[in-house]
């Protein structure tokens, strides 16, 4: 075959203006900087990427370990392991590690970054030095944090979701607080700038041929991540710099303090409304963030899986529009849902949130029901990706299931803020960031270091975790049926909660266990690579067609591009995608090869 | 070579009616059963307005636990059925649009057919009773304890989380609370009423309990309220209406404990720091 594109490799030619800056800065990587001098100056995607996975990384340890520390002292009633005080630090800190610091990052400025460039055929992010930026704000916001643990009084430990007035200047006067809210600056900004340039290089540095309806979901999740991003944490950065005023400019923006009535027979001092501020306010804004932020934590994961499972049944990705449309309405209505999360304060519209949050059921089924046709009538491989995208399945269901349950304020009055919720959660969470995300670290480590992981130790890591999560996360819904609250280090003993939570725990350390073998294993393949070649898997979409790892710019050819799998259809002419849809054009060519060079040339993206 | 051997021909008719009769027997049971539908782990309600939730509960875990099965099995049936046994490629489908539309559709009005229960129960959970004359209680949140006070009869019961305070109200009576917080956010969550609201400075609650058998309930703070909230307990006791009056004036016979919140929450931190 030599139907492929041949592309100028500096990247400076006509089909991608902005390498012309990159090019300027570092000229060819041959001749850059190396070891950590390189990863310190380097504004390649890849670099920045794998910087940002192994930075997530990192701290989904630390946090992990944080989680054992609060199954340890849950294992019993009256546990004496830490104290009230490190407690609350414990599962702060556990919370916000795990969702501002882990599971975006990891996903948004790690793999989106290493993966969309080469999955749209561009040579780097739209901005280079931007994305440098992103990963230095990240980096910078997340040693912040983990430094509260240094100061006195210790980290924050008003819970992740830091409610006003407890988050104020009275209630958490150490300097842990004030740390907590500077990193959420310092990695709102990071993933703003991320956001932006995430949507800029899918709008504008696709390959020739590349059209809207030819990316992989991949790349169409995370542009939809990225608008999210955009919409979402401009309110959180906006949110915690008021809170800053409050703790230390002396606003009453989240608190009613100053601002009372006078007692009244009977009554204590009530609050006039009317003159002060709300506390209330701080709940609209930060869930304003807070529920597309967990779609913004799900959407690339979801991604990922719809990556996986087509490559590993052999088939086109079921309902590729649908799942497009999917997404974006998941998207538009996470912004209409936040008040589901403050169903108990007695002030929002129910109905109104209700059935915004029931309806997203509706599309996240459809994408449940593309998986599966996916599946239906493959040729199923079960390599490790594609058993951690069948456990993130159950996980999710699971996950799902409980979380219309929650959508229904009546059912929420008696599950809010009880271990229900941190099942649910959890299991929509670990369902998405670890099994989905671990399922992608699987998939692409071959495309990123050019050497397979072990696969006997991939599915051990695997079976291991898929028994530790369920041991994990359903006992808990049984205790928070029975009425026990979260964000408790101790609990009476007469309530038959205790074995439950014994049983969570075990789960705890099974998992534990599982997160040991993945250790093992990239131990493995760093000492006794075994070379992964440029397509491993034979999958489909077009990161697979250069070397692995890739290039500094990317790509020295690029196939033809007739379809979201450019790469399948070059290795399997014999195979196009069979289109039983309206509207799509194209990708049932069976001899996508010909016409290229007129493609390829009138194709430029309108950058 | 067509059809079962004679001996497995024998055995079907025998073999289908079992099964029939084992359909039979668990639809029967079903329909008898009629309201003893299990509970699936939740509290069956001890007010009237618990009850209603708890009614909303068992249709919400019926449907997802259909849904829940229908999905597993879809899945389970995928994996089992169609993994790899030769290198050949399948059919490169990628759309069935009648499909696609029948698993838009259904999942939309199983979705608003739980919104009309939603909103129907939602209504009755927290619908204020206009008609009688409901005893008040004033219950206020603070770190890290309760106050309940009782405006009828200038009653106050003060606890803090080394003592848990009780607040004694009269079964089949109409219960309204003002509920409020004098400092952060608490939730006030009675497992067994099936309910929970928060206390929030600056926002005063209201909320009706009709407890249909006396007993006592424990409740606990829900909303993380800082150092002390996993000790944030109380109880409710619901007692006959004569109990209750005996007990009012009992509390009204004897001095009332000058305590205030503003104390509890000094002895507290005193406490704490010797």
């Amino acid at each position: 075959m030599t139907d492929v594109i041949d592309l100028p490799v500096t990247g400076a030619g006509v089909h991608h203006p902005v390498v012309h800056e990159h090019g300027a800065d570092h000229g060819h990587d041959e001749h850059g900087p190396s070891g950590l001098l390189k990863w310190m100056t380097s504004t390649d995607h890849k670099v920045i990427g794998l910087s940002y996975m192994i930075t997530a990384i990192v701290i989904f340890y630390l946090a992990g370990l944080m989680a054992l520390g609060v199954r340890i002292q849950l294992a019993s009633p009256t546990s004496s392991f830490v104290t009230l005080g490190q407690y609350n630090e414990l599962f702060t800190m556990h919370g916000s590690l795990m969702l501002y610091l882990f599971a975006g990052p990891f996903a948004f400025g790690g793999l989106a970054n290493y993966i969309v460039p080469l999955q749209v055929g561009a040579p780097d992010m739209a901005f280079p030095r931007l994305n440098a930026l992103s990963y230095w704000l990240y980096l910078g916001g997340s040693v912040t944090m983990l430094m509260g643990f240094f100061v006195a009084g210790g980290a924050a430990n008003f819970a992740w979701v830091a409610y006003a007035p407890l988050s104020n200047v009275t209630n958490s006067p150490g300097a842990g607080a004030d740390a907590w809210i500077m990193s959420l600056a310092l990695t709102g900004f990071s993933a703003i700038f991320t956001g932006v340039n995430l949507v800029a290089t899918i709008f504008y540095l696709r390959a020739p041929g590349m059209t809207m309806f030819r990316m992989p979901i991949f790349t169409w999740n995370m542009l939809v991540t990225g608008i999210l991003i955009l919409i979402a944490f401009p309110v959180l950065t906006a949110a915690v710099v008021l809170l800053v005023a409050d703790r230390h400019f002396g606003t009453h923006i989240y608190t009613v303090v100053g601002c009372t009535t006078t007692a009244t027979a009977g009554h204590p001092a009530v609050a006039d409304p009317t003159a002060c501020g709300s506390p209330v306010l701080w709940q609209n804004l930060f869930w304003f963030f807070g529920h597309p932020e967990v779609y913004i934590l799900a959407l690339p994961y979801f991604g990922i899986a719809t990556e996986v499972f087509p490559v590993f049944s052999r088939k086109p990705v079921f309902g590729y529009k649908g799942m497009v449309f999917a997404t974006m309405a998941i998207a538009a209505l996470s912004t209409g849902v936040w008040a589901h999360h403050m169903f108990t304060t007695g002030v929002v519209l129910l109905p109104f949130f209700s059935l915004l949050s029931l309806l997203i059921a509706v599309p996240t089924g459809i994408k449940f029901f593309n998986w599966i046709g996916t599946m239906w009538r493959g040729q199923l491989q079960f390599t490790t990706p594609m058993l951690f995208c069948i456990g993130f399945l159950f996980a999710f269901l699971m996950g799902g299931v409980s979380g219309v349950m929650l959508a229904s304020p009546p059912i929420d009055f008696f599950t809010h803020d009880t271990y229900f919720v941190v099942a649910h959660f959890h299991q929509v969470l670990f369902g998405t960031t670890v099994f989905a995300g671990f399922a992608g670290l699987y998939y692409w480590y071959p495309k990123m270091f050019g050497r397979m992981l072990n696969e006997r130790l991939g599915k051990a890591h695997f079976w291991v975790m898929f028994v530790g999560f369920w041991v994990t996360f359903m006992p808990q819904y049984i205790v928070g049926l029975k009425g026990m609250p979260r964000r408790v280090a101790t609990y009476p003993t007469n309530l038959g909660w205790h074995s439950w939570n014994f049983v969570s725990t075990v789960g705890a350390f099974i998992i534990a266990a599982s997160f040991a073998i993945l250790l093992v294993n990239l131990w493995t393949s760093w000492r006794r690579p075994v070379p992964a070649g440029n397509n491993p898997w034979d999958a489909h979409t077009l990161e697979w067609f250069t070397t692995s790892p890739p290039p500094h710019h990317n790509y020295t050819h690029l196939p033809p591009i007739r379809s979201e799998r450019p790469t399948w259809d070059y290795n399997h002419p014999e195979h196009p995608t069979l289109a039983h849809g309206p509207g799509h054009n194209g990708s049932s060519n069976g001899h996508a090869g010909h016409t290229n060079g007129s493609v390829a040339t009138t194709e430029v993206p309108a950058s | 070579m067509t059809g079962p051997s004679p001996a497995r021909r024998r055995l079907l008719p025998g073999l289908r009616s079992r099964r029939w009769a084992a359909v039979a027997a668990v639809g029967a049971a079903l329909v008898l059963s009629g309201c003893q539908i299990p509970s699936f782990g939740a509290y069956k309600g001890a007010t009237t307005q618990g009850q209603d939730a708890y009614k909303l509960w068992q249709g919400f875990f019926i449907t997802g636990a259909i849904i829940f099965l229908l999905v597993f099995l879809l899945i389970l049936w995928a994996v089992l059925r169609y993994r790899r046994k030769t290198e050949a490629i399948p059919a490169q489908t990628q759309y069935n649009t009648a499909f696609e539309i029948i698993y838009t559709i259904v999942p939309v009005l199983i979705v608003l057919g739980l919104f009309v229960f939603t909103f129907i129960t939602e209504n009755e959970v927290d619908a204020l009773s206009t008609t009688g004359d409901p005893v008040t209680v004033n219950v206020t949140a603070f770190q890290w304890g309760w106050e309940f006070q009782y405006p009828t009869y200038d009653v106050k019961v003060l606890g803090v989380e080394t003592q848990d305070p009780e607040m004694v109200v009269p079964a089949n009576e109409t219960i309204h609370v003002f509920l409020r917080s004098s400092d952060v956010i608490h939730g006030f969550y009675v497992p067994a009423f099936n309910f929970s609201r928060y206390a929030q400075p600056g926002v005063t609650n209201q909320f009706d309990l009709n407890i249909t058998h006396t007993g006592t309930y424990r409740g606990q703070c829900t909303q993380f309220c800082g150092l002390y909230h996993s000790l944030m307990l109380f109880r409710v006791k619901a007692v006959t209406t004569s109990q209750f009056d005996t007990w009012i004036q009992q509390k009204q016979s004897t001095p009332q404990s000058s305590g205030s919140i503003a104390q509890a929450k000094r002895e507290i931190l005193q406490g704490r720091a010797s």
